[in-house]
This record gives C-alpha cells, structure tokens and sequence, in this order.
C-alpha cells in the first residue's frame, strides 16, 4: 500500500508556555521549540505499522519552508521512506482550504491508495483532511482510532465518539483518514537516526511542480484569516492559595472537609 | 447581512441534541434579525419526532428523508447537503465528533468558507464574519476574519453558546427528501462498540484524583494513588495519559472519556481543555494543581494551587493521613 502522510511542524506545548508577545497581538514566538504536530506522529507510526504487515511505501509531505524539512527528516528517521516539502512563496498565508489545495496537488502527482492526516494541530482546526478527501471525492474518516486492512480496496477502521464508545466502519481505498492520539505507541527515534537522516535528499515542490493555480492558494486566496491573539478577561477563576506546600496543604484539607470530601 | 442561516440538527432517539438550540443562539449572533432554518436528517418515526419537536422552536424545519440517513453518516449527509442548501449560505453545524466528519467537506463543496470550533461571535462587517476560538488547548484566543460572501460552513463548540429559546412556536416542517436524491458512500457505517467498563466506575465516585501531562511518567502514578488511598478517592486521569497507555481509558475523564459527577475533583497537571471540562458535571468543587499559573483549569476552577504537583502532592498525602489519625485517635 502507497501511503502519504501529511504533518506539520508546530510549536511544542511540552516544551514552551504559549502565552502572548509585548504587543498581545501574536504568542511569543522567540525561542519556541517545535517538533512535529503529536497527532501527525501517531499517523506516521499507524503508517509504518500499516506498510510492515501489508508492505509498500510511506511518504511523508509538509507545506512549509525549509525550517519545516526538520520534521521530515524526524518522520524519515523513524522509518518514512520519502519526504516532500511543498514551498513556494505562493503558498504563504494559506488557510485550511489552501493547505487542502496543496496536498491535492501532491496526491494527484502520485498513486496513494491511503492518505493519513492527525487530526488537528494545537493551532489548527481539525479540517484539511476532510477537505483534502472532499476535493478529491475520496472516502473520509476523523478520529480514527483503528486501521484493519481489508485486502486490496477496503479498510475497518474505528473512530472515537461520545464517552470512549468506538463507531467501527467499511471505507474504500483511496481514502483520506484524520487519526486520532493513541491509536498506537509512536516509536522512539534515537538522535543517532536523526543525524543518519541528514544526508537524505528531500525533493520539493512547488505551485507550478504541482500543477497549482497560485490564485488559488496563499494569503489572497485565504477567506479565514486570523486577526491577532488574546487572553480573554478571566471569569471568576480560582483562589490561588499562597504560603509553603505545607501550608496549602493544611488550607486544602480544610476546604476539602468542609466540601464533604474527607472524613 | 442577507445570507440565509441553517442550523444542522443531530439527534438520537426521536430527540434533536442540546446543541439545537446552542446554534440558534449563534444564529442570533450572526445576524440577530435572521430567523435560522433547522435541517435535520433522518429516517422514519425518529425523525418525524425530532421535526415535530423542533416546530416549537424553529420557523422552519427542512427534513431530508432517506432509509440511507437513518444513521448519521457524514458523507452522505454532505451529499444530501449540497443538493438542498441554497448557494452563499451560513451553515452552522455541532463541533463534535460528526461535526468534524462533516464540515470541512461540506464546507469545499459548497464552495464556502469554513471556521471549525468555534466558541463566540464578535459580529459582520463588511462580507466578513467576526468569530473567536481557541488554540493550544485554550490557553490563547484568536479573533478570526471570515469571508462569508460566498458562504460560509460554521463549526460550533458545544456548550459555548447559552441556548434560546425561540418566540415563534409552531414552525412549519418542509419535506426536502425530494430534492436530496438517491445516495451512497465510499465509507459504510457497521456498529458501535461499546467503551469497556474498568476495575472502577469513576463515574461514581465522590473524589477523584486526576492526572494529565503534568505526570510526567508512568512511575509518578504512584504518587497519585498513595493521595487517592489516603483521601479513599480513586485515580482518573485526561486524555494524554490514556495516549500514553499508562492508564486505561475507563480512567479518562472528557467528551471522548467519562462524564463524571465527583464532589471534589483534584486536577493535577491537567492544564484543562474544554473536551476535558466536558466530561466534569455536576459543579463539583474543583482544586487545580498546576505549575503553569496561564493553565486555563485556573479559570474554571474553585482552589489553585500553582505548584509541581510531584511535590505538592507527597506533601498532601502526608498532611491527609495525620488528619485522619488524629481523628481516629480522638
């Protein structure tokens, strides 16, 4: 099976506080450190898994820059046959449906039977993938949180719903699939495979490679456009207790009994 | 503005969902002289309820009738969609696990622009749609400018907006099944599995000591289990600990986890998103525990504490345990 899977590079929330910048227009972008989008990892891995049993390819794809390669040399480490960067000046300021736009061109280049996507980046919105599958009219699935392959044309996968339940589903090949964190246990990727990964060549492409109309993609194409970042005004919000661990300690055990909670 | 607004109404058992009226009320906000239209899918007697029972709130109800709808299958829903709506319409649609299913395609298909979950509505101006979200878990907003002059799909946070009640009543159902046509997927619905139940209920339990991120390790549960021992309370935990498979999903408290009910809810290094907070009911009394003083739990809940929960919570534990001695010894 010929799969493509599609990550983002995207600041690390275990790694950063994200909070605003001085002006309260944009988070603080100094110094973050990012990493690829957790549930992009989770595809990447159920990918591997996928390709180990019933064999073919992994190809992993990000639109971005060359600060973006970084990720998929890390997906390519882990054990991703092939990279490609979708760059081009054009493609700058895209939305979701830009993005779409994109990774269409890339699918249409190739002969992918299956398409994987995570299913939403913390500063995403959980939609490329459905219109990804849209543009395509390929089958689609979100939240998905098991792959059983079906011979050559059809898969079983599983999608999270409502209080841990799991609605299990027929979906013929191609597809495009959002998958869901802990669908499986992402390998470790050792520095050692991330420094052998440095030599690999990356091809990439851009909007003329991938038959795009630049109109179509990019900031003047983008009909959903983020204004700035803000905090909004606290409600009530909690009382911060104050003094030494076990000073807390004492007031809690109090306010705990007073709520019933301790005998 | 002169779009016309429809409101997607998922339903289960004749009943339409809690959101029903959530999406009326971001109607309001979209265009407060705009009276929504319902439009629900379905088959047979459930749907036939679920219209009726909508009247009472929605001027108009469009019911799209199929035998292939009688479960929500996104994909055919789309396609009925697409052949019913008007082009340069606002839909608005249920952020949840369908609604995710749902918009973004319907959103390419009717060549309109499209905001996933989204939690407020600052107004129109001009062919834009002012909306805020949230991003990396609601620790920060974000003002979002959408183009709505060709449309526009809305994801909608459930919860977010208080539902209203509509004046009108007695609103008139227009069968649309017609129009939709015969249908068929690439992807076919099978069964539901149902979540397994644990060695505890947590929907249960009066007290629960909950774990997130903040953990840090498998080998750090056990600092939460001695608290938990001591408090007599169990150990629930949010979603990355599940991911991480330290801790089994009948654990996970959230919108894809349990609904619990607790008296006191501990949350330690639960930094709190709201498919996290979803799954808390009954306005138990909530102490956070985060080193994080921005973690948005601090909003929501009743105590904070802003500390590294792996040396707050020993602390704890001991300070618990000599309470209850000398309450046994007295």
């Amino acid at each position: 099976m010929e799969i493509l899977v599609c990550a983002r590079r995207v600041p690390d929330t275990s790694e950063n506080e994200i909070q605003l910048n001085g002006a309260g227009n944009d988070i603080e972008r100094d110094d973050l450190v990012y990493s690829i989008n957790e549930a992009d990892n989770y595809a990447v891995e159920e990918a591997l898994q996928i390709v180990a049993k019933s064999g073919g390819t992994v190809t992993v794809a990000t639109v971005g820059t060359d600060e973006d390669e970084e990720i998929l040399r890390r997906e390519m480490a882990m054990g991703a046959n092939q990279g490609a960067l979708l760059c081009d000046e054009a493609f700058s300021g895209s939305d979701g449906k830009g993005i779409a736009t994109i990774l269409k061109g890339l699918v249409q280049k190739g002969k992918f039977d299956l398409i994987l996507t995570g299913v939403q980046a913390e500063d995403g919105g959980a939609q490329v993938g459905g219109m990804l599958a849209a543009m395509l009219d390929y089958p689609f699935a979100s939240l998905v949180n098991s792959i059983e392959v079906l011979g050559e044309k059809k898969l079983k996968v599983g999608r999270e719903i409502e209080g841990g339940n799991k609605e299990m589903n027929e979906i013929d090949l191609p597809c495009v699939l959002s998958i869901q964190t802990g669908i499986n246990e992402p390998r470790y990727v050792g520095m050692r495979g991330i420094r052998q990964a440095q030599s690999l060549e990356i091809p990439t492409y851009g909007a003329a490679e991938l038959g795009i109309d630049s109109g179509s993609v990019g900031e003047a194409a983008a009909k959903v456009k983020r204004d700035d970042y803000f905090v909004p005004a606290l409600g009530k919000g909690a009382e911060i207790l104050q003094g030494s661990n076990e000073e807390i300690a004492d007031k809690l055990i109090e306010l705990m009994k007073a709520k019933g909670g301790l005998q | 503005m002169s779009a016309r607004i429809f409101a997607y109404i998922a339903h289960k058992g004749g009943v339409a969902d809690d959101s029903a009226l959530e999406l009326m009320a971001a109607a309001k906000k979209i265009d407060p002289a705009a009276a929504a239209t319902a439009v629900v899918t379905g088959w047979g007697a459930e749907l036939d309820a679920v219209c009726e029972g909508l009247r009472a709130s929605y001027a108009e109800v469009w019911k799209i009738a199929s035998e292939s709808l009688a479960y929500p299958n996104a994909e055919l829903i789309r396609k009925a969609l697409v052949k019913v709506i008007p082009a340069g319409s606002i839909v608005l649609v249920p952020h949840n696990h369908f609604g995710i299913d749902l918009g973004p395609g319907l959103s390419v298909k009717l060549n309109a622009a499209y905001v996933s979950d989204v939690m407020g509505v600052d107004g129109v101006e001009g062919p834009y749609l002012k909306v805020v979200r949230q991003e990396f878990g609601g620790v920060v907003s974000t003002h979002v400018r959408c183009d709505v002059s060709s449309g526009a799909v809305i994801n909608v946070r459930p919860g977010a907006f208080k539902p209203i009640d509509g004046a009108p009543a007695s609103g008139t159902v227009v069968d649309k099944s017609g129009d939709a046509g015969a249908l068929s997927a690439g992807r076919r619905y099978l069964e539901t599995v149902v979540a397994e139940t644990g060695d505890v209920d947590i929907t249960k339990e009066p007290v629960l000591v909950s774990v997130g991120r903040g953990i840090q390790e498998q080998d750090n549960l056990t600092i939460a289990q001695e608290l938990a021992e001591a408090l007599g309370a169990v150990v629930s935990c949010s979603r990355p600990v599940v991911d991480a498979k330290w801790l089994p999903k009948s654990r996970q408290v959230g919108s894809s986890g349990q609904t619990v009910k607790p008296k006191i809810y501990l949350a330690c290094g639960i930094s709190g998103s709201f498919q996290h907070l979803a799954g808390l009911k009954g306005s138990p009394f909530i102490v956070a525990v985060n080193k994080n003083p921005k973690a948005p739990i601090f909003q929501v809940a009743d105590v904070g504490i802003v500390a590294d929960l792996l040396e707050f919570l020993p602390e704890l534990t001991n300070k618990v345990r000599e309470a209850k001695d000398a309450h046994a010894s007295r």
